[in-house]
């Protein structure tokens, strides 16, 4: 292992900690970030396989209002470390992965409480009107964001190998196979947890349809796509709710003002 | 009259907010959540709109109050936002509690809108199928995912943003009205479908426990001694191999024995029936505010469990 690789993964882990906050470039994703992985460590397809499984994993996995969801950057930037460069099973990466998310979470949780100081820093220096100290300040809290999985990454880097991988040896088969065989039904949760927020007695019709038309069907997901958006179209156009108070059709797109700006826009 | 009525934030002040807008949560703190970030975005307008160091402290001040929402539709209130402080530089009698209110007032519906929009539909659509083309080895799998969603969430970010700042204060109104609302019934009745579209495709789930044995009568078997005999002594055609296919089109077995698992009884009755129930048990166990991970905990038990059993595998 080379100078070089260590820069880049540990590189990886930075952007993957400051974007597991920031939520906006998408570097924390599990699809995105053990794939990173994967390829400056020289495996590219093993981050490959590993990020596609842990991201249908984590498709519920979000920060809604204050609540912190378990950490997708931890678990796929140390789980891809350990499946690409010391070669654990991308199985034994999932399964890995459950209590690094949870580790991550729990980590990101104390720097959002330490960032309540650099808040009151950033007071103080707003009242002597210096634009440059809160800004400062603001990014500062990003790299500390960003140190919060490098630090990890780090640390699993500098563990021998000859370690991890005698430590990956003795877990018996049993385990690895039971593990294997959860890792392909904790998917599940991930879907409930997208079903969760969304259901509403008048949307499972549209589940339904989906697992009936995906079950027996031959159709691939952008087929599926197609007439997932053809449904909702004509779901918002001939449900009641959206055409009460109107005479005729015609009225609940004229009558929206917010389409005519957009339309002038 | 005075220099300050003619200050009007240009297009480049704009994009400056819209680009620093983007990291709105990296001091995101649990006492006032994305206080900094958004002054942070607010800076490069408060730089051209105030120039005295009293209004510059007063103007960090009032930005630096509690404010938390869906990251990507803080952008719509901070183009009323930049708007408003417009006007206030221009000598118009806007408070700080106006400022704050209208902020205060937002961003509780837009988060309403941006959480299952963004979060609960467009990430699982995208991730799933990003996934599915990963694990078929495709690198086409993450590039789609990285550049779809970043191109709609800067459009999104940009035009929800001058949206706000061309209209004011009027597009509160416009939003708690009719479009926000469909947005969201539309993005959820599309989330709903491709979630019921993935729960029988990638949720892996086999039960190979053996059910039943029969064993095939003679005539119904091909029979592959008589071949091999023949492939020995050099007097296999291949008329005979033509028959052996069409013999197995036809439904004859190759097997000495018709093992069923219970598996196969289940992908008769509904294929993808047993992750459907799992997947609503789930759900069930959600609405019982069981936390995920200990569902997922849950569910690495009764793998193990079920493996060494051989009723999983």
């Amino acid at each position: 292992m080379n100078i070089f690789v260590i820069i880049l993964v540990l590189l990886v882990a930075f952007l993957a900690g400051m974007e597991g906050v920031l939520d906006q470039f998408q570097f924390h994703q599990p699809i995105i970030a053990c794939t990173l992985i994967g390829i400056a460590t020289g495996n590219p397809v093993d981050g490959l396989l590993l990020g596609g499984t842990l991201q249908l994993i984590a498709l519920g996995w979000m920060n809604i209002g204050a609540a912190v969801a378990p950490d997708a950057a931890l678990a796929s930037v140390a789980s891809a470390i350990l499946v690409t460069l010391r070669g654990a099973d991308v199985s034994e990466g999932i399964a890995l992965a459950i209590p690094l998310a949870i580790a991550g979470q729990v980590l990101t949780i104390f720097v959002r409480t330490l960032t309540v100081g650099i808040a009151h820093a950033a007071d103080g220096k707003a009242k002597e009107g210096s634009f440059r100290a809160v800004e400062l300040l603001h990014l500062g809290a990003l790299m500390i964001q960003g140190l919060r999985i490098a630090i990890p990454a780090g640390i699993i880097l500098a563990v021998p190998a000859e370690l991890v991988t005698g430590g990956l040896n003795a877990i018996p088969e049993w385990l690895t196979g039971g593990l294997a065989v959860a890792g392909g039904m904790i998917v599940a949760v991930g879907y409930a947890m997208v079903i969760n927020m969304m259901a509403t007695p008048k949307l499972w019709v549209f589940f339904a349809l989906g697992f009936a038309l995906s079950a027996v069907g031959q159709l691939n997901l952008i087929a599926m796509g197609i007439i997932g958006v053809v449904l909702a179209l004509l779901y918002l156009q001939f449900s009641p709710e959206f055409n009460q108070g109107g005479g005729g059709g015609g009225s609940s797109s004229g009558g929206d003002p917010l389409d005519d700006i957009l339309n002038d826009y | 009259m005075d220099e300050k009525n003619k200050v009007r934030l240009t297009k480049g002040d704009r994009f400056k907010v819209f680009w620093r807008s983007q990291f709105l949560q990296a001091s995101w703190n649990f006492e006032r959540m994305q206080n900094v970030g958004w002054a942070y975005s607010m800076i490069p307008a408060l730089k051209k709109l105030y120039t005295s160091k009293e209004d510059r402290a007063s103007a960090l001040k009032r930005h630096l109050e509690f404010f938390n929402t869906h990251p990507y539709l803080a952008a719509p209130v901070l183009g009323v936002t930049l708007t408003l402080e417009e006007e206030k530089a221009g000598g118009e009698d806007i408070d700080n509690a106006a400022i704050q209110g209208v902020k205060i007032g937002m961003m509780g519906p837009l988060a309403g809108v941006g959480d299952p929009v963004f979060w609960g539909t467009l990430r699982p659509v995208l991730g799933a199928f990003a996934a599915s083309l990963a694990l078929s080895e495709s690198w086409l799998g993450p590039i789609i995912f990285f550049l779809a969603w970043n191109i709609i969430r800067m459009a999104f970010l940009w035009y929800s943003q001058e949206l706000g700042y061309v209209q004011g204060g009027n597009i509160t109104q416009n939003l708690s009205g009719g479009l926000m609302q469909k947005l969201t019934q539309g993005a959820s009745v599309l989330g709903m479908f491709i979630m019921g579209v993935l729960v029988p495709r990638w949720t892996a789930m086999n039960f190979p426990m053996v059910i039943s044995r029969v064993e095939n009568a003679e005539a119904d078997m091909i029979d592959f001694a008589a071949i091999s005999e023949a492939a020995n002594e050099g007097l296999l055609s291949g008329d005979m191999l033509r028959n052996v296919v069409a013999d197995i089109q036809a439904g004859m077995a190759i097997q000495p024995e018709e093992v069923t698992t219970l598996q196969n009884t289940l992908d008769q009755l509904l294929p993808g029936v047993a992750p459907l129930l799992l997947t609503l048990f789930c759900v069930w166990l959600l609405r019982k505010k069981i936390s995920p991970i200990a569902i997922i905990a849950g569910i690495f038990v009764v793998g193990v469990i079920g493996y060494v059993l051989g009723i999983l595998g």
